[in-house]
């Protein structure tokens, strides 16, 4: 493990140039551009605000402009994480030729799509910037706890890709399977809605370490609360746990990548 | 230990034929299996086979070894391993050193991009860092003429520009041990040689190379060593024209034979003036003997022999009537000889020799093998092609004012070098 994050430090220059080229070729030659990273957390929000819409109907309670606040800080950080997944995955067959041609640390390509998706959520992030203080957000405090959660977001996220990217080398099926879950997965995530919503099966909910980090970003920014402590440590450890199995098992079968792609 | 740049220890290396598993449901059925087998590291099951079988050899610090070998013989896997690109199921490899491989030019290269942002990436990719490629922009972008080209993205490059820009790139690494994979056969003839002298300066600046090619001629040229590979085994190790002869004498031995006739050609062989077999250098005079053995009476036999180049065509032949000597007649288990002496007025490359017997006046084929043998030429001095003239330059001067203005204004040569000035 520390050997493997030794030779990445290493390497860093080529993980930088790696994440460069997808940003380099995500946005040239496209309509949109840059806008591209802010579609889809808008799409997610609209989605969000009529789901809300539908269920104030149903309970009579009026929905407020947090309430959309915290679908969007929400929907940012899921977009990050689907876009993450869905590059890592494949990130090393769609990179055949370099790994079966050259020599370098093949860890470098799912953390440049993770890299990347984060990019992206970069240039997001300044619009929902804009749009917070309508929603009733302040300089609380609490906003401090924003980069502990997007600490644990990409790990977490890193090592789902990792492991992914590494299973799907040899066996084509595992990214199929990927999409089918990601598209499903907004509904066991409380993107849409919030984990609260379940009573006392919240527990449940929070068992997926995603939820926790969604809820606390809700809070903490939103609502100006801390986070659930006990739940954050929960995802962090989890989130740890995943990456370091997700490294050990990449390094594992490092050596057998370039014949079997 | 410390004047060896490269070695490999007994490497082995197991293959499977045809599909492995590529699908989640495959691997339970096989997990099973592998679960009940126990260890192979030595054993081999039906469908598989050893690509390299134990391979064992060392390259000292500043040689140039040269790996040829027929196509499948194991040569690129070999490279692989060399390069870190895989790794052995037994045996071990060292490299001491910063080892650079060339197994693809322009892997990497990304067609959407530019040729600048190529070569910062592919650059980086090689093992260089940003600060190395920005030193070196300049001198690789000049090595592959391509100034004007530099801010087009490569998708509209043609294929030589492509793998020109790909081998500059990788010819200004600067590794301690360069290992290069047929990437010469790229580009024109121009670059080409442009190459083989970036190659030559590599190893002359201390650097050891290791060298797989197709092109008999150019690894005679550049390595000093050489090693043939067949079937994954080292089937001769040695000076590079001693290998060279053993691959030409396999190449030789699934020779077209004619069917049984009442003579036979036994065997061909080229000599040189100093007893060299396999490889020659221009204008050096070479006696090709064949030897043949009768079964039963003949009469009226002549002895045609035929050189072909590397692309199988016909650039000389004679016989031995032709040339005004009497055909033999030879009575049954009687053998005899047959001299050419030539002068090989070649240009550098590969030529096999093709044998014929012959009776001219029944014009009837005895017996023919081809090749019989073959031989490499090197280059000799400025001459390129098949044939070698010996030209000298005998007069080089100014004569006249010329007359002939030009089509176009010559156009500085520095207006590619503004652009390539421009920050990425």
């Amino acid at each position: 493990m520390i050997e493997a994050l030794q030779e990445l430090s290493k390497n860093r220059e080529l993980l930088y140039m790696i994440t460069w080229r997808e940003i380099r070729i995500r946005y040239k030659q496209s309509v949109m551009g840059l806008m591209w990273a802010v579609l889809m957390p808008i799409i997610i929000t609209s989605a969000g605000v009529i789901v809300r819409l539908a269920a104030s109907r149903l309970s009579g309670r009026p929905i407020t402009s947090g309430d959309i606040g915290g679908i969007g800080v929400k929907a940012l950080a899921w977009a990050f994480f689907v876009s993450a997944l869905r590059f890592g995955t494949t990130s090393l067959t769609s990179n055949s030729s370099l790994v079966t041609k050259i020599k370098f640390p093949r860890l470098i390509f799912p953390l440049a799509a993770v890299l990347t998706s984060l990019f992206d959520m970069a240039i997001a992030a300044p619009v929902l910037l804009v749009l917070l203080p309508v929603a009733g957000v302040r300089l609380w405090p609490s906003l401090l706890w924003v980069p502990v959660l997007l600490m644990v977001l990409v790990l977490f996220t890193a090592g789902l890709c990792i492991l992914f990217s590494a299973a799907n080398l040899f066996f084509r099926d595992i990214k199929y399977i990927v999409e089918v879950v990601l598209t499903f997965a907004i509904f066991f995530t409380p993107v849409l809605y919030d984990a609260s919503l379940f009573g006392k099966w919240r527990s449940i909910l929070m068992l997926n370490p995603l939820t926790p980090i969604l809820e606390g970003l809700n809070s903490s920014v939103i609502l100006g609360r801390q986070p659930d402590l006990f739940w954050i440590g929960f995802s962090a450890v989890t989130s740890m746990v995943l990456f370091w199995v997700g490294v050990t098992f990449f390094r594992r079968l490092e050596p057998r990548f370039a014949e079997s792609v | 230990m410390s004047d060896i740049a490269l070695r490999m220890n007994h490497v082995f290396k197991r293959f499977r034929r045809g599909e492995q598993h590529d699908s989640l449901r495959d691997l339970i059925p096989s997990l099973v299996k592998r679960a009940v087998r126990k260890d192979r590291e030595r054993s081999l099951a039906p469908e598989e086979f050893w690509v390299l079988n134990d391979v064992d050899f060392e390259v000292k610090k500043g040689e140039t070894l040269g790996i040829i070998g027929h196509n499948g013989a194991g040569k690129s896997t070999m490279l692989k391993h060399l390069s870190g690109i895989m790794v052995p199921t037994r045996g071990s490899i060292e490299v001491n050193g910063r080892l650079s491989a060339l197994i693809e030019v322009g892997a990497g290269f990304h067609p959407d991009l530019t040729g600048r942002e190529n070569v910062f990436l592919n650059g980086v990719i090689l093992g260089m860092t940003r600060t190395e490629v920005k030193r070196k922009f300049d001198e690789i972008v000049d090595f592959a003429g391509l100034e004007e080209f530099i801010d087009t993205p490569v998708k509209r490059y043609s294929s030589g520009m492509f793998a020109r820009l790909g081998f500059s790139v990788a010819a200004h690494l600067e590794p301690d041990v360069l290992v290069i994979d047929e990437v010469l056969s790229v580009g024109d003839f121009a670059f080409q040689r442009k190459g083989i002298e970036k190659m030559r300066a590599i190893a002359k600046s201390g650097a050891t190379v290791i060298f797989v090619s197709h092109n008999l001629q150019a690894v005679a040229e550049f390595c000093q060593r050489g090693i043939l590979l067949e079937r994954g085994r080292i089937l001769a190790e040695g000076p590079t024209d001693q290998v060279i002869r053993r691959y030409l004498d396999t190449a030789t031995s699934h020779a077209e034979r004619a069917p049984h006739g009442p003579v036979r050609i036994v065997s061909t062989r080229i000599e040189g003036a100093d007893g060299e077999t396999g490889k020659f250098d221009g204008g050096g005079r070479a006696r090709i003997t064949v030897r043949l053995e009768a079964a039963e009476a003949v009469e009226k036999v002549a002895v045609v022999i035929q050189i072909f180049n590397a692309d199988f065509y016909d650039i000389f032949h004679t016989s031995s009537e032709r040339l005004g000597t009497q055909p033999l007649s030879l009575a049954a288990n009687e053998v005899a000889e047959c001299d050419f002496d030539v002068d090989l007025h070649l240009g550098a490359g590969t030529y096999y020799l093709g044998v014929y017997l012959y009776r001219y006046d029944a014009e009837r084929e005895y017996d023919h093998v081809f090749p019989a043998t073959s031989f490499v030429m090197t280059a000799d001095r400025g001459a390129h092609g098949v044939a070698n003239l010996y030209p000298v330059v005998s007069r080089f001067t100014a004569v006249q004012q010329s007359k002939v203005t030009p089509l176009l204004p010559a156009t500085p040569k520095d207006s590619g070098r503004v652009m390539i000035k421009k920050a990425i």
